[in-house]
């Protein structure tokens, strides 16, 4: 079947969101506000984006518990946590603006756990100075879709559900200025123009075979980018998350929430060891605990007792566990153990953790109150991106924005628990600002080249025409064993050229792809039209890790274990120019010296 | 291993069957996996939704050996039977197999007048205390997996109540603002005599299928039903507001601060579109 130009229906908006996540959402409610037409789209129903996977806060230094926290403390332990490869810029942004989106939140209905005062709580998680995190139990990211998903209906912002977008189009300048994509109920094609396009995509998780994130995760926003031209950084960065679920083997990748490690949940090794003492990094080790008693004191007493080793970074507690399983000291399905039974009451427990109190008991027949977890990394987060301004998160082609998981720079080389949540609504505002200054000044009405339009239409229809082709299924379950395999937590250069050729071989296999039955919600079809996406960010991760040689935050390279100064004053920049897929180190934007000043006190 | 056969409902809104498929069980699985094995090999066109796969989204709700369910927190090792049913949900229309039309909670949810909050304090922020706001966030727990809506007999078994019923979930929806310690609007008039609050019988089915455990019934229905009667027949509220004048919100004067409201004469089906306000 031919798609011609009449098979496609069209709407016209000032700004098109794709994505209804955290970020998506704020973007809409900020161009809404400002009286522009927005469109929002989503692969799924609005309300189940992966934000609300999101379990243990959102960090912002609103000083409630410790009032000696303030935005340049969180600045500082961005960057640091991040390697100091963040963007600058973004990671103050973030820092400044958090709690007034916190507040906001709160403002619009949102129900956080409270202290004594009255006031929002706040809890201790990963490589925050102090117990930062705003939350609502361990259901978080819950409470904040649902805020903004009220807020943005109460507005009449028009969300366009199950809809998944194949392309953005420009028009005769290359500006872009639409987009085009299929219905998933109908299979039937939609083509939106608009001014301005704000991706909010989310993540990439999907490629790999143990992750923490849905079927949308498909780095369908990267991609969309990327095949538009525009610069992306630090692809190389993905984090694993120390804590997934490693049993039964249906939920393996499931997320285990940091803030389990934040109440007082201690990992040992299968000789009852608290083996994280072993793993101190010379960068943390004048503000970590060395002895247990120290390390337990910290929960209760954070001015005289220096803190646990066990809420070190994301990025070294992962590689930590690695180590242990691969020195035969990890628990019996592969992980090692997380213990929280021994720190809080039963009923603490459960009015603090309740969704991983059902979670375990549930699905995996722990009683989380009584034994211990099993845990082990789960790839969790995309640090890289697409490279924005950060003040108005526009990429580098015009008419593209980007907020959330899928622009880079804000986290550098690993990214701190609770400061996705907080990234989502401050760069999702931001975001949805630039749009609106740049749809403002856009002059006359998009027109976007349907020449394109129909390219990528017929290029998403061709599996059905296919005769005795693949299953989309069967290319999926490669690509994550691939990159599984050879390009997970540890990395060296001849397994990610192995990954390399892998690659190369599925994506002449997509173009082989045959799928049965109708385009009405085909589940099999709907896969076929993400795995370009997935193998395209796939590439971008294994070139980035190649390239990058050396070991920083969340990229890990066995044959470079240590950072390498040089290479952490560089983003490694991935762009297509003149349809060949270039990839460069380009310097860091300078921090000013006064913010440089808040990292001198150490050596 | 043994063998399961899972039948599983096929088709879409002009109607269908059940198709049988056989598979290995595997241990620790939920009905989840078990269909995703179906797409993965047998059907690769078999529709359903689904998210998190983790009992927090809400998206894969069904209907398992006849009870309403998240197929992603079923395990299968507490069915009995090596035969295995899966219908989609009863209460919506088909679209395909196991994916149905939810977009009636959708226009409900345009229905309600949104959270409304009073003055901050002097700082511009909020105080409440935990155990003010237990109740609400009890009710903020719900992931909107309809299950509630699909089993509610007044929706499920009349259609036409659809018109009339927003259901239990947005009377949760409806609890969680009223109980809400900062919120300022009164939508009791609204839920009266639009949004159907009296059509529930506290049959209770729905706290029986919640996967998040809400007690919808005790603790958001019931509470809202005597909130309900007391502003429309306590004698002594009655008079209060003759003496001191003030009128509670009518029905009408809350539907104007509601995103959009359905038109309340269209008795053909389900309204498409809602009237914007």
């Amino acid at each position: 079947m031919t798609v011609v130009e009449s098979d496609i229906t069209s709407q016209t908006f000032d700004v098109l969101i794709i994505g209804a996540g955290g970020a998506g959402l704020r973007a809409a409610i900020e161009t809404r506000s400002r009286g522009l037409s927005t469109a929002v789209v989503c692969k799924s129903l609005f309300g189940k984006a992966h934000t609300v996977m999101a379990e243990g806060g959102i960090a912002a230094s609103l000083g409630n518990v410790y009032p000696e926290d303030g935005w340049k403390v969180h600045f500082r332990d961005t960057v640091r946590g991040g390697k100091m490869l963040n963007n600058w810029r973004m990671a103050q942004l973030h820092a400044q603006e958090a709690p007034d989106r916190v507040l906001e939140l709160e403002a619009w209905g949102a129900l956080f756990d409270r202290t004594d005062d009255g006031r929002i709580h706040q809890r201790d998680f990963g490589g925050h100075k102090y117990a930062r995190l705003a939350h609502v139990g361990d259901r978080t990211g819950l409470e904040m879709i649902r805020t903004l998903q009220y807020k943005a209906t109460s507005m009449g912002i028009e969300v366009f559900m199950e809809c998944k977008i194949l392309r953005l189009l420009t028009d005769s300048s290359g500006n872009i200025c639409g987009a085009i994509g299929y219905w998933r109920p109908s299979g039937d094609l939609i083509l939106f123009k608009a001014k301005a396009v704000i991706l909010a995509t989310g993540g990439i998780g999907k490629s790999w075979k143990y992750t923490s994130n849905s079927w949308e995760s498909t780095g369908d926003g990267h991609a969309l980018a990327f095949q538009a031209g525009a610069d992306m950084i630090d692809m190389e960065c993905v984090q694993f998350h120390p804590t997934g679920m490693v049993w039964p083997l249906s939920v393996r990748g499931l997320l285990v929430t940091e803030g389990v490690r934040g109440d007082g949940g201690v990992l040992r090794n299968s000789e009852n060891q608290r083996f994280m003492f072993n793993y101190i990094p010379e960068m943390f080790r004048a503000e970590t605990a060395d002895t247990e008693e120290e390390a337990d004191r910290w929960y209760t007493d954070h001015s005289t007792a220096r803190r646990t080793p066990d809420l070190l970074p994301r990025d070294e507690v992962a590689r930590a566990i690695n180590s242990e399983v691969k020195a035969g000291r990890g628990s019996p399905h592969g992980g090692v153990f997380l213990d929280i039974s021994t720190r809080l009451t039963p009923d603490e427990i459960k009015r603090k953790l309740p969704s991983m109190y059902a979670q375990f008991l549930e699905l995996a027949g722990v009683d989380i109150t009584k034994q211990p977890m099993e845990v082990g990394p789960t790839c969790h987060y995309m640090m890289g991106g697409v490279r924005v301004n950060a003040d108005t998160e526009a990429a580098t082609v015009p008419g593209i924005f980007a907020a959330g998981e899928v622009a880079g720079g804000m986290h550098g080389a690993n990214r701190l628990g609770g400061n996705s949540l907080s990234d989502l609504v401050v760069f999702g505002r931001r975001a949805g600002m630039g749009a609106a200054d740049y749809a403002e000044s856009f002059s006359g009405e998009p027109e976007p080249d349907m020449k394109q339009a129909l390219e990528a239409a017929n290029e998403a229809m061709r599996p059905f025409s296919q005769e005795n082709g693949e299953s989309p299924y069967t290319l999926q379950a490669d690509l994550q064993d691939c990159m599984q395999n050879l390009v997970g937590i540890i990395r060296t250069e001849t397994e990610l050229r192995q990954a390399l050729d892998k690659i190369s071989e599925l994506k002449d296999r997509l173009g082989r792809m045959a799928v049965n039955g109708g385009k009405e919600y085909n589940p099999g079809w709907n896969l076929a039209t993400d795995l370009p996406s997935m193998l395209s960010v796939s590439e971008m991760v294994t070139m980035g890790a190649l390239e990058r040689k050396e070991s920083r935050g969340g990229h890990t390279r066995n044959d470079f274990p240590g950072p390498d100064p040089e290479l952490g004053k560089v983003n490694f920049v991935q762009r297509m120019r003149d349809d060949q897929h270039v990839i460069q180190p380009e310097p860091l934007l300078e921090m000013p010296d006064e913010l440089k000043a808040l990292f001198e006190d150490e050596h | 291993m043994s063998e399961v056969t899972m039948n599983v409902w096929r088709g879409d809104s002009n109607g269908g069957n059940f198709e049988q498929y056989k598979l290995e069980r595997v241990e620790g699985e939920v009905v989840l996996d078990v269909v995703h094995r179906i797409q993965a090999t047998l059907a690769p066109d078999l529709a359903c939704r689904w998210n998190c796969k983790a009992g927090k989204c809400g998206s894969c709700s069904a209907e398992i050996d006849g009870k309403p369910s998240l197929m992603c927190m079923t395990r299968m090792d507490t069915l009995p039977n090596d035969t295995i049913t899966i219908t989609p949900m009863k209460t919506f229309p088909i679209i395909k197999d196991l994916v149905t039309d939810v977009s009636f909670n959708y226009v409900m949810a345009r229905q309600i007048p949104p959270f409304t909050p009073g003055d901050p304090e002097p700082d511009g922020t909020y105080r409440m205390q935990q155990v003010d706001i237990d109740r609400a966030q009890e009710f903020h727990k719900c992931i909107e997996c309809f299950l509630c809506q699909d089993v509610c007999h007044v929706i499920r078994d009349h259609e036409v109540n659809k018109l009339y019923y927003a259901g239990p979930r947005f009377f949760v929806r409806l609890a969680s603002l009223e109980m809400h310690p900062l919120d300022t609007v009164d939508r009791r008039a609204l839920m009266r005599e639009y949004l159907g609050l009296g059509f529930c019988n506290i049959t209770k089915c729905c706290t029986e299928v919640c996967p998040e455990h809400i007690k919808i019934t005790d603790n958001a229905i019931i509470p809202l039903k005597e909130r309900v009667v007391d502003a429309s027949y306590d004698p002594i509220a009655w008079l209060g507001r003759k003496i001191r004048r003030k009128s509670k919100t009518t029905a009408e004067e809350a539907y104007e601060l509601a995103p959009a409201r359905v038109a309340p004469t269209s008795l053909d089906g389900i309204p498409a579109t809602a009237v914007e306000n």
